[in-house]
């Protein structure tokens, strides 16, 4: 078997998994689009807060000491405990629901009914004032975040592939369980929506507010709920990532990493966010291993988003989305 | 009392037709713009104006030119700091390629290159609307960047990568290099900052302008009544880069004077010309003025108040301008969507019953 073959197949299988997280990242997205019609820029910070709060709790760090330290002139850093992960993650949790009811009732509650634009661009504000938040209550050092994941080189398919290529592949532990996980969570997430009470009234909310709320569905209460959800995924998706190449400021940069895959599967569908993610996550490893050397190098910061745009042009709907019909 | 068209009239079209019909509004225009010429040069000192002047000055011209796309033509682009970039670059490489050339026409080319890049990537815009195409335009700015950072002939094959501006003067006065003196540099942007805002507001007054709202307020219903979308919408992307790129050559050539281009043009670059229009207000020339006047002065002010009056860290006081800035465009949006233009608009209403409101 030639060698570049055997070589592409380890980039595309490594591709696949770095999809899966783009996926999960992109699925945060789609959920809160789908049942309040706001574009949510945050999710990537939103995804690195829960990281930072994760490390923070479970390494027993005083939040906001510097900031404390600074104003009265004392030396505290931390509690001197240390909590487990599972504990930790619960904790982090709560601090989710508690973020996304305060984004709910502080900020889009009072900007029910405007423009959509409106809505994306308080999104960025608020990634601002999050990244801001997070920093000054943990500290903007990076941070290691170990919770028990598998990680280093997964042997047995190194072996597997070495007795049928002469070649052993090179594929991350971590990345294997990253997919499990996603794959997990899409599963769950579709089941919830289709199956739940809750998850019922959530697509009918997304599908009319008016007629939803006019059947007694609560909007407060869903929407709150949906930007739990999406602090949920954020924070698996900030442990995976958090995991991967610690917990740090680019963290929040894969929410830019996410958006050509919610443009290439459409903004409004679960399924879209996954075949989007694997689609750009292939191919932007493909793209970098065969043309990446002629033309420089580092392709994969704008392959993904000329892959997108040129599909856009074709499909300005991405490949799930629904259609767009417009009226005059 | 002082702000009324009442006893004002108009004998001829031109008086009738002119920028600012109402006679306050003129007076405070003329007493501005003599403020700016003739008295803050004399006054300045290199503080000032290296930490306020000019990034609020040269801010100006890319929030006009960001303006006219998102605020007036209503197609969002989060491209701007790369376009940026190119009039940086088309600068630079005009700068050295001819060097005998006045440098006042090598912005201004710099600015029409730009333009040319900003049509080809607002093709998209025909078929891609709303997000779609916001996101499609964050392809610009990581494809332009990386470029610039790669292709080796953008920065002359030198050795770090960076570009220097070389020393360039104007009637014999250094404007770019290490030579120059404070008030040179705010004199050479002062005058692009003010024919920009000449030739925007005039430009959104007439037909182009009255155009690119029709497509904003709603495209097919444009269409419909006979505006060309191709040509509206790349016509705003064009002007509006011609702005942008005017504004990045300034950035580099005169601000900065050496530029590594993903620290300058980043995309927190886009971000922040983009909350300079938003919090200044979207469809209007002089909310373009003011978000660039607060978000340059917040920082400055920030700073001096934390790191100098109470003796905070500076990381912490980073941190806490994060939070403010990131708070103040939540609130602005909640309580005042169309910024702060709209709080002058309400002022001068006020004005016009004042004294007497009923």
């Amino acid at each position: 078997m030639p060698e570049q073959f055997v070589w592409g197949m380890e980039v595309f299988l490594n591709g696949l998994m770095a999809g899966v997280l783009y996926a999960l990242v992109a699925l945060g997205f789609v959920l809160i689009y789908k049942a309040s019609g706001i574009f949510n820029y945050a999710q990537g910070v939103m995804a690195l807060f829960a990281a930072l709060t994760l490390v923070g709790i479970m390494e027993g760090q005083v939040p906001f000491s510097h900031l404390i330290n600074a104003v009265l002139g004392t030396e505290i850093h931390h509690f001197g405990w240390h909590v487990p992960a599972v504990l930790a993650i619960l904790f982090t949790m709560a601090v989710m629901v508690l973020l996304a009811w305060a984004v709910n009732q502080f900020v889009f509650r009072h900007l029910v009914n405007q423009e959509p634009i409106i809505l994306f661009m308080a999104t960025i504000g608020l990634a601002y004032f999050l990244e801001g938040f997070g920093d000054m209550m943990w500290g903007s050092d990076i941070k290691n975040l170990d919770v028990g994941l598998p990680q280093g080189i997964n042997t047995s398919i190194d072996e597997f592939t070495y007795q049928i290529f002469d070649y052993g592949f090179f594929i991350d532990n971590l990345d294997l369980f990253a997919t499990a996980i996603a794959a997990a969570l899409v599963f769950s997430l579709v089941v919830f929506a289709q199956y739940s009470k809750q998850g019922r009234a959530m697509r009918a909310v997304a599908d009319d507010h008016q007629a939803a709320l006019s059947v007694g569905i609560s909007l407060n209460f869903i929407w709150v709920m949906v930007w739990s959800l999406a602090g949920f995924v954020a924070l698996v998706a900030g442990i995976m990532w958090g995991t991967k190449s610690g917990v740090q400021f680019s963290l929040s940069l894969i929410a830019l990493k996410a958006l050509p895959v919610l443009m290439l599967g459409g903004f409004t569908s679960i399924p879209g966010a996954i075949v989007g993610g694997l689609i750009i996550g292939v191919g932007e490893k493909l793209f970098e291993f065969s043309f990446g050397q002629m033309l420089g190098g580092a392709t994969e910061n704008w392959f993904a988003y000329v892959l997108a745009l040129i599909f856009l042009v074709f499909r300005p709907q991405g490949l799930f989305g629904e259609k767009i019909i417009e009226r005059v | 009392m002082f702000y009324r068209e009442a006893g004002d009239f108009k004998t001829s079209y031109v008086e009738d037709g002119q920028t600012f019909p109402i006679k306050f509004d003129r007076y405070r225009y003329y007493a501005v713009l003599i403020a700016a010429f003739a008295v803050v040069p004399f006054i300045i000192n290199d503080y000032w104006v290296n930490a306020v002047f000019l990034p609020f000055l040269i801010y100006s011209i890319a929030a006009i030119g960001l303006n006219i796309l998102v605020g007036y033509c209503g197609q969002v682009s989060l491209g701007t700091g790369g376009f940026m970039a190119v009039g940086a670059y088309a600068c630079y490489k005009l700068m050295t390629a001819f060097p005998e050339v006045n440098i006042f026409f090598h912005v201004i080319c710099a600015g029409g290159i730009t333009a040319g890049v900003c049509v080809l990537f607002g093709l998209p815009s025909l078929r891609i609307k709303g997000f779609y195409l916001a996101v499609a335009t964050l392809a610009a700015q990581f494809f332009l960047v990386w470029m610039f950072n790669r292709v080796s002939w953008f920065y002359n094959y030198s050795a770090s990568g960076q570009i220097n501006a070389p020393e360039r003067t104007v009637f014999g006065t250094a404007v770019t290099g290490a030579e120059t003196a404070p008030w040179a540099a705010y004199l050479f942007c002062l005058v692009f900052t003010v024919a920009c805002a000449i030739l925007a507001r005039n430009l959104t007054r007439g037909m182009a302008g009255r155009k690119w709202m029709a497509i904003r307020d709603m495209d097919i219903a444009a269409e419909i009544i006979g505006v060309n979308p191709l040509r509206a919408k790349l016509s705003a992307f064009g002007i509006s880069g011609f702005f942008v790129g005017i504004a990045g050559a300034l950035f580099f050539a005169v601000y900065l004077g050496a530029v590594e281009v993903g620290e300058a043009f980043g995309i927190t670059k886009s971000f922040l010309v983009l909350f300079m229009v938003i919090i200044g207000g979207l469809g209007s020339i002089f909310g373009s003025f003011a978000g660039a006047a607060f978000l340059v002065l917040l920082p400055v002010l920030l700073k001096n108040l934390l790191v100098g009056t109470l003796g905070w860290p500076t990381d912490l006081a980073a941190h806490l301008e994060f939070m403010i800035v990131g708070g103040l465009i939540v609130i602005f949006l909640i309580a005042e969507p169309h910024g702060l233009a709209q709080l002058w608009r309400v002022a001068k209403e006020k004005l016009r019953l004042w004294p007497f409101p009923h």
